[in-house]
């Protein structure tokens, strides 16, 4: 049987170029549909997500079709595979850009001197800044930390390496209970709590740190307890085989090697935590003016302080918004300054070397 | 340093699960003993029993006597922690700590333990090791670098260092060669025959042709079928078993009739 082929389709290629160019025009077909619209008075604004929308299904489409035609079927359906993903992945994206564009645009306005040194007292309308509430924010995270990372790895090290049987099944389990929380009960029982020593009505940093620490155990527990789950055993048993009591192996074999994904585990849920405004509404209460002591006072923190401008806007209803927004940045940046040490510290003492 | 291994009786368990029934047999100081046997027949399991290795996983136990040098491992007063300082053991897969130098690596028996060595002792002693590993010459010059940055058969001969520097009495090695090549192999059987003269040494392995190198002595285990209990079936000299074993099913082991 003779085998005929005209020019294989697999020999022809759509060029990168092409494609650059699809996405170009697509741009291009979208943005003018969209003045369009815009010019003829259909929409009042130009509609950017729409913009982006059609274009990107009009990306797909067009390749799609182009592909089929050249590459041939198999080719076509690669492409349109890889259009979807990304295309998946820039929608997840999108908000993000969005968010960080929206806190940047509005918090750079306060974003001076004077907000990172003074505080709210007596200052009603334009001027202050949100001192008081980065420390406070700093504190309160801190010693909710200092609270919850040894009873969270304590925890995880007991149901990894010693916990067999109906208790580490029940505190797997209220430990899964506790993740599903609402922030506003965790903020409830440290207030019921130091309610019953300092009575009704009491106010304090330490107040949030407790509440804030119902949140972050379990993730700290959950995490650690991945990590430690995935340290070979093999390095468990060359410890013990060579006479090193099952403690020691767990201190200096086990969790030098995980504490890379350990110091990671901590540093989502220190994001997870502060953030939060709900607790720290009720038992840290809000102040205007410095407060540097977590066992007595009032205590401002970030979120509630952006929460408070926001909420209570005074007669300079601008000053009040710029002063949230800056907070919300900030907010972000120790964040995002948190997250950057941590990658950096969790590569120094990261397992060096591979196998 | 060497001391005679006597086991009377054993059974080992896996919590219901009887894996090894009515082990009894000598161990002379000085001498290499391979444990040879079909998969599954519990030669690994018994090999971990001699430094109550075998408890570590849960569930598992073990009835009778192991007496090192008249002494009883399993006695209600014995330390398992203690056992191991006395027994080391080198596993089938290479394990060096990921998270320390070479040199920390030897040191592990020490440092994880808590004691304090002076530095020029510590350095004495990673260098005795190493040369009884023979790794010295190929990493002296690198003992900072990680351990997991040496070639698999540099691993296990780092592993073996490690559990000689805390120079125990009884060597186990459980297939320590399998997870290497023909040179590495070489290497550490070569190693093997010079630990003999400080060590009693217990090797468990696959290779039948390993088992006639490096062994004086050879145990043949056997299993009569899934969820039977392994037996020992023949022990004897390593010539003997290879050359004129008195048991059928040793024959067809070794002549490759099954397994």
């Amino acid at each position: 049987m003779a085998l005929v082929l005209s020019a294989p389709p697999a020999m022809r290629k759509l060029s990168r170029g092409t494609l650059w160019a699809v996405v170009a025009l697509s741009l291009l077909l979208s943005v003018g549909f969209f003045s369009l619209l815009v010019l003829s008075g259909a929409s009042k604004d130009f509609n950017i997500v729409g913009a982006i929308l059609v274009a990107v299904i009009l990306y797909i489409i067009v390749t799609f079709g182009m592909s089929r035609f050249v590459e041939g079927r198999r080719k076509a359906t690669d492409r349109l595979a890889t259009a979807l993903v990304t295309s998946a992945f820039i929608v997840a994206l999108l908000p993000l850009v969005s968010l960080v564009y929206t806190a940047v645009a509005n918090g750079i306005n306060r974003f001076d001197g004077d907000f990172f040194n003074s505080s709210m007292r007596n200052v009603v309308g334009a001027g202050g800044g949100g001192l008081h509430a980065i420390v406070g924010t700093l504190e309160v995270t801190a010693a909710a930390t200092v609270i919850s990372v040894p009873i969270g790895i304590m925890t995880a090290v007991y149901l990894v390496e010693y916990g067999k049987g109906r208790l580490s099944r029940a505190i797997t389990v209220l430990v899964d209970v506790m993740t599903g929380i609402p922030s506003i009960v965790a903020g409830l029982f440290a207030f019921a709590l130091f309610a019953l020593f300092f009575g009704p009505g009491i106010r304090f940093g330490i107040g949030g740190a407790v509440a804030l620490s119902v949140l972050m155990i379990p993730v700290v527990v959950r995490s650690t307890e991945e990590m430690l789950k995935i340290v070979p055993n093999e390095l468990r048993e060359a410890s013990l085989a060579l006479g090193v009591p099952k403690w020691l192996t767990v201190v200096k074999v086990v969790i030098p090697t995980a504490i890379g994904g350990i110091i990671t585990g901590v540093m989502i849920a220190i994001s997870r935590i502060i953030g939060e405004t709900a607790p720290l509404l009720i038992i840290c209460g809000m102040s205007t003016s410095m407060n540097y002591d977590l066992f007595s006072g009032r205590m401002a923190t970030l979120p509630v302080f952006v929460y408070t401008q926001y909420s209570n806007q005074g007669t300079d209803t601008q000053a009040y918004l710029d002063r949230a927004w800056t907070g919300a940045l900030v907010l972000i940046l120790i964040v995002m300054v948190l997250n950057i040490l941590a990658r950096i510290l969790s590569k120094i003492l990261a397992p060096k070397g591979s196998r | 340093m060497s001391k005679r291994i006597e086991v009377r009786d054993l059974n080992v368990f896996y919590g219901n699960f009887k894996a090894v029934a009515d082990v009894s047999l000598t161990i002379e100081p000085k001498t290499v003993t391979a444990f040879i046997g079909p998969s599954g027949c519990g030669k690994s399991t018994f090999l971990r029993t001699l430094n109550r290795m075998h408890e570590v996983i849960p569930g598992a136990y073990v009835e009778g006597e192991v007496l090192i040098d008249g002494e009883n491992l399993y006695a209600a007063n014995t330390d398992p922690v203690e056992v191991r300082r006395q027994v080391g053991m080198v596993f089938q897969r290479p394990n060096p700590f990921p998270t320390m130098s070479i040199r920390d690596n030897v040191l592990a028996g020490v440092k994880l333990n808590n004691n304090r060595i002076s530095k020029s002792d510590a350095d004495d002693l990673v260098k005795k090791s190493l040369q009884g590993a023979n790794l010295w010459k190929e990493v002296k010059d690198r003992l900072d670098k990680p351990g997991s940055s040496l070639s698999g058969g540099q691993q296990q001969r780092l592993c073996i260092a490690r559990a000689i520097a805390v120079s125990p009495d009884v060597l186990l090695m459980d297939e320590p060669c399998s997870a290497l090549d023909p040179i590495s192999t070489l290497a550490i059987e070569d190693l093997i025959d010079e630990l003999k003269s400080d060590f009693t040494i217990v090797i468990v392995t696959h290779n039948m042709q390993q088992a006639s190198r490096v062994s004086d002595k050879t145990a043949f285990f056997n299993i009569e079928g899934t969820g039977m209990p392994g037996r020992l079936i023949e022990y004897g000299d390593t010539r003997t078993i290879f050359e004129r074993p008195s048991v059928q099913a040793t024959e067809d082991y070794i002549s490759g009739r099954f397994g």
